[in-house]
C-alpha cells in the first residue's frame, strides 16, 4: 500500500517530519518500508501546455512538439514520444534543470542539443526522467486542470510512504484506516470523509432489486444508482491521488470506484443499470460450468464454490474480484448502478486464486471487512459520482443486510494485561489509548474493562488483541526486559540428535570439512547414483512449485550432492579434500507404518502416515593427495584406508564396533566396497566411488564415500567406556608371517589370533603377494602380543602357545607359517 | 708382579682423563673395576695370598680406591654427556619461524557454529531442543497454527508443496518454518514447557543477497504460569547478548502473526555501529531477527492447556542472517555454494 501524505493530510493534520512518523508508525505494527519525496525539481521544471505537433524534417520517428509555458513564452523541442498530442498538460524542463536521464535513470542537467539537425532547448519529460517511476513509454500526461507555468513541484510535490500491512489489517489499506492509525498516535483527530448527497430522484427501491441466495457468502449488499451520468476523464485532483498511490485513471465512474476504494478501504463496483436484465441483482452461487466473459476479455469456466452477481440472465461479475465486459460501463454508459458489498473472505481468496485474477479489490475482501463499511462507501461512492459525474442520485439504497451485526464487545481485565504484558498500566492510560483508536472503554471497578470495537477492526476479538493495542500505542519500547524464573522443564532426550552433533564433531576433529548442502534435487543427479530401476520403482517426493528445475526432488541420498561439492571444490584444490555432511534424506515408507499409542489422538489429522521416512544421514567423500611436509600435495594419493579411518575416527568416538564386509554397491567400484555391519546389520558403506561415476561428475581422480545411517547407528552406539586393568606382568611381542589365500580377509585371521586367551592384542602390519609367496597366496604379517595376567609368561609357554595357535589358523584358514 | 694400590691409582686416574667417549668409558670400567678382568678386582682378589699383618692395610687402601675410582668414573661420565648434549644442540638449531607440519583442518560449516552457539545461550537457560520432521502436514505447518486454507496470512509463507498424489497437491509441504514442532511438542507434554527446535525451513522464494529458498531456523517456545512479553524480551536479550556482546540491545516493534498475540518483530541493534547506522545494517542501525510474541491463548487452549492459568512465548529466527552478521559474510548464497576457500576462513 502506498499513501500519499498531501491526501492524507486531508483527514488528519501531520505534525511530525515525515520520517518521524514513518518511524512511530513502524514501530507501532504500520511497517513504513520507504519514504520518497516527488516534486524535487527546482523551478525550471513547470507545466506547459503542448499546442502544436509537427513531424521531424529529418527523422520519422521524432516529432516537433511546440508548448506553452505561460507568459507568452514557447518553445519548440523534439520529441520521442509517442503519446504525445495537442492539448496536452505535459511537464517541461528547459536547459539547466536537475532530471533523470532517460536510459540510465541517473541524475543529469538538461543541456540544450541539437537533435537530427533541429535545435531543442528543452525536454517534454518521463515518468522515468522525472524520477517518478520506471516509466519510459511516453511522456508523463498532467491533470487537464493544471495551471500553465506553475513549478511541476506545486503539483506534483508529496511525500509518498510505501507500507507493509499486514494480513490481519485491511483498514490499513485505506488513507482514512492510516489517518486514524497517526491520529491515535499523535493525538489529533480525525476528519472523517462527508458522506451526505442530496438525492433527486425516486427511491432506488422502485428501480433496482437485490436478492441474496447465499448469505453465507455475502453478509451485506447495497446498491445505489445514479441517473444521466456523464463518462468523461475525472477530475485531476482525482486523477491526481490515485496516480499517486499506483492507480491508473480509466474514466470518472470507475475512478471514483477506485478512489473510494483507496479512501476508505471499500471496494466497490459499478454497473451500467441498462444492462443488467431486470434491473435485478442476485448474488448466488455460480453453476458448475458455467461460463463467463471478464471485462479483461478472459472467458472463464466457473466452479459452485464461486460466488457470482448475476442478473436475471445470467453473471455480470464475479464477486469481489473481477466484473464482466457486458455490464462494464462505458462510454455510452448513461445510468449507473453502483454495488457495495461485504463477501467472505475466504471465499474470495479462493476463487481469485484459482481463476489467477487477484486484483487489489480481491486483496482487500480476502482479509475480511465489516458489513458497515458497504454503507459507509456507498455514500460516499454515490456522493463523489453526483459529484464528478453528474447526474442524479435515486433516494436512498438498496440494502439488503440478511443477519444484522452488532458492534463487537470485548471485556479485559486489568490483571490479563499486566499477566500478557509484564506491566501494568494505569487505567486512565488505557483507557486513553483505547479511546484514541476508536474504541470505547468503560472502567468497570474492580479490575475489568468493558470495550467496545469500532466496526473497522474486526481484527479485535479477544481481550490479549486489546492488550496488544494498548501495548502498540504505548510503545512496545515501555516493556522491560525480565529473566525466565521458575522452574526449569525436565529435559525432553533427543538421542538421535545428540549422536549427530558427536558425528559432526568427531568428523570435524579428524579433519574432515562439513559442507552444508541443499535438500532438493533434480533427478539427473540421484540417478547418476543410484540405480535407475530404483528411481522407477521408488520415485523420490518431488515439490510440484520448485524454485527451479535445479531443486525438484527431495532427495533420498546425500551421495550426489556430495560428490558434486566435491567436484566443485577439485577445480582450485590440488591437495587432500575431505568433505561430510549430516543431513536428512526423505524416503517412501517401505509399508504403512503402525501407529503408536502416542499418535491415536483424536485431534491428530490424517495423513500423519503420509509424510515421508527422514532418516539422518552422514556422508563423507575424500580424493586428492596427501600433504608432504611443506603441506603441499605429494605424490601419494589419498586411498582407501584414509577415508577408512574417518570412518573409524568416527565409530571409535561414539562407541561402534564396526565389521567391514567385502560388498557390492550400485556406483562404487567392485572390489573396493564394504559394507558395514554392527551386530550383524548394515549401518552403511565405504568404498571407492566407481570411475565411471566419479567421471560424470567431472571427478578424474580416485574418490573415496561413505554413507552412514545414523538411525542405524543409534540402537550400538554408546559412550559408556569401562576401564580394563593396566597390565602387571610384562608381554611378550611376537611377529608371525601366515601365507594365506590371497581372499582371506585379514581381519579374520587377525580375529581369530586375539581370540586366543593368552593374546592380549594382535595387529596387521604387512601384506605381501608377489615372488616370495605362491600363486594366489598373500602373505600377512601379524605383531602378537602374549600376556598373562597372574604371571611373567616364560619362553616355553610363549612358544607352546603359538604353535597350538598356528595348528589352529591351519585348520580354519589353510595359514601356513612363512619361512616355517 | 701385583699391582701396588698407589700405583694402580695414577695408572686409572691417567687413563680416565683420556677416555673421550661412551666406548672408551665402558673399555676402562672394564679394565679397572671389572667383575672379571678388572685390575683392581685383582688386587682384591690377591689380598687372600697377601701376609695377615699386609692384608687389613692393602684392603683398606684397595676399597678406598675402588670408591674413589667410581666416583671419578661417574662424574667423567657425567661431564662427557653434557659435552654430548651441548655439541648436538649446538649444531643443529631449528629455524622457529618455519611453517608447522601440516595437520588435515576440519572446520564446521559458519552455520552450524553459530547455530552452536545460539543453542547453548538457550540451553544455559533451561531450553531444551527438540526437532520436528522437515517434511510436514499443512495441519502442522498452518492449520494448528491458526493460519486456515484460504487465509490471507498464507501469502507470508511462499510454501513448496510435495507431490501427495492429488491433482492439486495440499497435504504435504516443506514445512515453511520450524514453529509446527511447538505444536508437535504441546501434543506431547504440558507445562512448564522450554523448547528450541533447529532445523531446515523452506519458502518458495527468490534468492538474492538477504534471501535463500533453503533456510536454518530456531524457533523459540515458552509456557508457563507468570510469562509474559517483558520474558520474550527478556530471553531474547540474554541470547543475542551472549552471540554479539554484553552492550546488545533488542527492540520489539509491533507485527503481526496468527499464532501469536501480541506479536513482534524483533531487531537487536547494529553491533557494527551501535546502532547509529553502517552498511551492515544498511543504515538503519537495526539488524532484524525475526518474528514473536505471545503464543495465541486459542493454540493453547486446543492444546489442552489453560490459557487463563499459563501463558507462553514463542519467536522465531533466522540463522543465516545472524550467522552474516557474526562472520561478516556480504551475500547469503555463500553459504551453501560450499567453496572451501570459504568454509575453511571459520
Ligand atoms: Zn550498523
Amino acid at each position: 500500500m502506498r499513501v500519499s501524505l498531501k491526501w492524507l493530510s486531508e483527514y488528519v493534520d501531520l505534525h511530525l517530519p515525515p520520517e518521524e512518523l514513518a518511524q512511530r508508525l513502524t514501530m507501532a505494527g504500520l511497517a513504513v518500508d520507504t519514504v520518497a519525496r516527488t516534486g524535487e525539481w527546482g523551478r525550471d521544471v513547470r507545466v506547459a501546455e503542448v499546442v502544436a505537433v509537427t513531424p521531424h524534417p529529418n527523422a520519422d520517428r521524432l516529432r516537433l512538439a511546440t508548448v506553452d509555458v505561460g507568459g507568452g513564452e514557447r518553445h519548440t523541442v523534439v520529441c520521442g514520444a509517442p503519446n504525445v498530442a495537442p492539448g496536452q498538460k505535459v511537464a517541461f524542463a528547459t536547459a539547466g534543470a536537475q532530471v533523470r536521464d532517460g536510459h540510465s535513470g541517473k541524475p543529469a542537467v538538461l543541456k540544450p542539443a541539437v537533435i537530427r539537425g533541429v535545435e531543442s532547448a528543452g525536454m517534454v519529460l518521463s515518468e522515468r526522467e522525472l524520477g517518478l517511476s520506471e516509466d519510459h513509454e511516453g511522456i508523463l500526461v498532467l491533470p487537464a486542470g493544471a495551471a500553465v507555468g506553475t513549478p511541476l513541484a506545486d503539483v506534483l510535490g508529496d511525500v509518498i510512504f510505501e507500507l507493509s500491512v499486514t494480513p490481519n489489517r485491511a483498514d490499513w489499506l485505506s488513507v482514512l484506516g492510516i489517518a486514524r492509525e497517526v491520529a491515535a498516535l499523535t493525538g489529533v483527530e480525525v476528519r472523517e470523509p462527508s458522506l451526505a448527497y442530496e438525492a433527486a430522484g425516486p427511491p432506488v427501491k422502485g428501480r433496482a432489486k437485490v436478492e441474496i441466495e447465499a448469505p453465507d457468502l455475502c453478509r451485506r449488499y447495497l446498491a445505489t444508482v445514479v441517473e444521466g451520468v456523464k463518462l468523461g476523464p475525472s477530475p485531476g485532483w482525482m486523477q491526481e491521488r490515485l496516480v499517486a498511490l499506483g492507480q491508473r485513471p480509466i474514466n470518472n465512474v470507475v475512478d471514483v470506484t477506485n478512489y473510494v476504494m483507496l479512501e476508505i478501504g471499500q471496494p466497490l463496483h459499478a454497473f451500467d443499470y441498462d444492462h443488467i436484465a431486470g434491473h435485478q441483482i442476485i448474488v448466488r452461487r455460480a453453476k458448475d460450468g458455467e461460463r463467463f466473459t471478464t471485462l479483461d476479455n478472459e472467458k472463464r469456466a466457473l466452479t459452485d464454490d464461486m460466488l457470482v452477481i448475476a442478473d436475471a440472465r445470467g453473471p455480470v461479475a464475479l464477486a469481489g474480484v473481477i466484473g464482466g465486459l457486458e455490464s462494464e460501463v462505458t462510454e455510452r454508459t448513461v445510468n449507473v448502478l453502483l454495488e457495495a458489498a461485504c463477501f467472505a473472505g475466504p471465499n474470495i481468496r479462493r476463487t481469485s486464486t484459482a481463476l489467477r485474477a487477484r486484483s487489489e479489490a480481491s486483496s482487500r475482501f480476502e482479509k475480511g471487512l465489516p458489513p458497515e463499511l458497504a454503507a459507509t462507501a456507498s455514500q460516499r461512492a454515490t456522493k463523489l459520482l453526483v459529484e464528478v459525474c453528474g447526474g442524479r442520485a435515486l433516494a436512498g439504497a438498496v440494502d439488503v443486510y440478511p443477519r444484522k451485526e452488532r458492534a463487537a464487545r470485548v471485556e479485559v481485565t486489568r490483571a490479563r494485561i499486566a499477566q500478557v504484558l509484564g506491566i501494568d498500566p494505569p487505567t486512565a492510560k488505557v483507557r486513553e489509548v483505547l479511546t484514541r483508536l476508536g474504541f470505547t472503554a468503560r472502567w468497570v471497578p474492580p479490575d475489568r474493562y468493558v470495550v467496545r470495537v469500532p466496526y473497522w477492526r474486526p481484527d479485535v476479538r479477544i481481550a490479549d488483541d486489546v492488550a496488544e493495542e494498548v501495548a502498540r500505542i504505548i510503545g512496545y519500547d515501555q516493556i522491560p526486559a525480565a529473566q525466565l524464573a521458575g522452574s526449569v522443564p525436565a529435559p525432553i532426550p533427543q538421542p538421535l540428535r545428540d549422536l549427530r552433533e558427536r558425528a559432526r564433531d568427531l568428523l570435524a576433529e579428524a579433519g574432515m570439512q562439513e559442507v552444508i548442502t541443499y535438500s532438493l534435487t533434480t533427478m539427473e543427479l540421484l540417478a547418476r547414483v543410484l540405480p535407475k530401476e530404483d528411481l522407477a520403482i521408488d520415485p523420490p517426493y518431488r515439490v510440484v512449485n520448485p524454485v527451479s528445475a535445479e531443486h525438484e526432488y527431495l532427495r533420498p541420498t546425500l551421495r550426489a550432492s556430495l560428490l558434486q561439492t566435491l567436484a566443485s571444490n577439485l577445480r582450485y584444490q590440488e591437495g587432500a579434500v575431505a568433505l561430510f555432511e549430516t543431513a536428512r534424506v526423505y524416503l517412501r515408507p517401505a509399508i504403512p507404518p503402525l501407529r503408536d499409542g502416542t499418535a491415536a489422538r483424536a485431534d491428530r489429522p490424517a495423513g500423519e502416515d503420509a509424510l515421508p521416512v527422514e532418516r539422518e544421514q552422514v556422508c563423507g567423500v575424500v580424493s586428492g593427495r596427501r600433504p608432504d611436509r611443506w603441506g603441499r600435495p605429494s605424490a601419494a594419493p589419498l586411498d582407501f584406508f584414509d577415508a577408512k579411518a574417518y570412518v573409524e575416527d568416527l565409530l571409535h568416538g561414539i562407541g561402534v564396533r564396526a565389521e567391514y564386509v567385502a560388498a557390492v554397491e550400485h556406483g562404487m567400484a567392485p572390489g573396493r566396497t564394504a559394507e558395514l555391519r554392527a551386530g550383524g546389520t548394515r549401518i552403511g558403506v565405504l568404498a571407492q566411488v566407481h570411475p565411471d561415476v566419479a567421471a560424470v561428475f567431472g571427478i578424474e581422480q580416485d574418490t573415496y564415500l561413505f554413507d552412514l545411517t545414523l538411525d542405524d547407528l543409534l540402537p550400538h552406539a554408546s559412550h559408556r567406556r569401562t576401564m580394563r586393568d593396566v597390565p602387571r606382568f610384562p608381554a611378550v611381542e611376537q611377529d608371525i608371517a601366515l601365507i594365506v589365500g590371497r581372499e582371506t580377509p585379514a581381519d579374520d585371521v587377525r580375529r581369530a589370533i586375539a581370540s586366543v586367551a593368552l593374546v592380549r592384542d594382535a595387529q596387521v602390519f604387512d601384506v605381501y603377494s608377489g615372488d616370495q609367496v605362491p600363486p594366489g597366496k598373500k602373505s600377512i604379517a601379524f605383531s602378537v602380543a602374549w600376556q598373562a595376567d597372574d604371571h611373567t609368561l616364560t619362553d616355553g609357554e610363549v612358544a607352546k602357545a603359538q604353535r597350538k595357535l598356528v595348528e589352529r589358523l591351519r585348520r580354519e584358514f589353510g595359514a601356513e607359517l612363512r619361512g616355517g | 708382579m701385583a699391582d701396588t694400590v698407589p700405583h694402580l691409582r695414577t695408572e686409572a686416574l691417567a687413563a680416565l682423563a683420556e677416555a673421550a667417549d661412551d666406548a672408551a668409558l665402558a673399555t676402562w670400567h672394564v679394565r679397572y673395576l671389572g667383575r672379571k678382568e678388572g685390575r683392581l678386582t685383582g688386587v682384591l682378589r690377591g689380598l687372600a695370598q697377601l701376609p695377615v699383618e699386609e692384608r687389613r692395610a692393602v684392603g683398606a687402601a684397595a676399597n678406598a680406591l675402588k670408591a674413589e675410582l667410581e666416583a671419578a668414573y661417574e662424574e667423567q661420565r657425567e661431564a662427557l654427556r653434557r659435552m654430548a648434549v651441548r655439541q648436538a644442540l649446538e649444531g643443529g638449531s631449528v629455524d622457529v619461524t618455519l611453517p608447522p607440519r601440516p595437520r588435515a583442518r576440519g572446520r564446521l560449516h559458519p552455520v552450524t557454529q553459530t547455530l552452536r552457539q545460539m543453542l547453548d545461550a538457550f540451553r544455559s537457560m533451561g531450553f531444551s531442543i527438540v526437532e520436528g520432521p522437515e517434511v510436514e502436514l499443512d495441519y502442522y505447518n498452518f492449520e494448528a497454527l491458526r493460519i486456515p486454507a484460504d487465509h490471507p496470512a498464507r501469502d507470508m509463507w511462499d510454501t513448496l508443496w510435495v507431490d501427495d498424489g492429488t491433482p492439486r497437491p495440499r497435504s504435504l509441504l516443506m514445512r515453511t518454518h520450524t514453529s509446527p514442532a511447538q505444536i508437535r511438542v504441546m501434543e506431547q507434554h504440558q507445562p512448564p514447557i522450554r523448547i528450541v527446535v533447529p532445523g531446515r525451513a523452506y519458502r518458495h522464494e527468490a534468492t538474492d543477497t538477504t534471501h535463500e529458498w533453503m533456510m536454518t531456523q530456531v524457533e523459540v517456545l515458552a509456557v508457563d504460569e507468570g510469562l509474559t512479553l517483558a520474558h520474550l524480551k527478556g530471553t531474547l536479550l540474554g541470547v543475542m547478548q551472549r552471540l554479539f556482546g554484553s552492550e546488545r540491545r533488542i527492540r520489539l516493534q509491533c507485527s503481526y502473526f496468527p499464532f501469536v498475540e501480541p506479536g513482534a518483530e524483533v531487531a537487536m541493534d547494529c553491533f557494527n555501529c551501535a546502532g547509529t547506522g553502517c552498511a551492515t545494517c544498511h543504515q538503519s542501525g537495526w539488524i532484524e531477527m525475526g518474528g514473536a510474541g505471545m503464543v495465541h491463548p486459542e493454540i493453547l487452549e486446543r492444546m489442552g492447556i489453560d490459557p487463563a492459568r499459563y501463558t507462553g512465548f514463542a519467536a522465531g529466527m533466522g540463522l543465516e542472517r545472524l550467522a552474516m552478521q557474526l562472520y561478516g559474510v556480504p551475500d547469503m548464497r555463500f553459504f551453501y555454494q560450499n567453496d572451501l576457500r570459504m568454509l575453511q576462513q571459520f
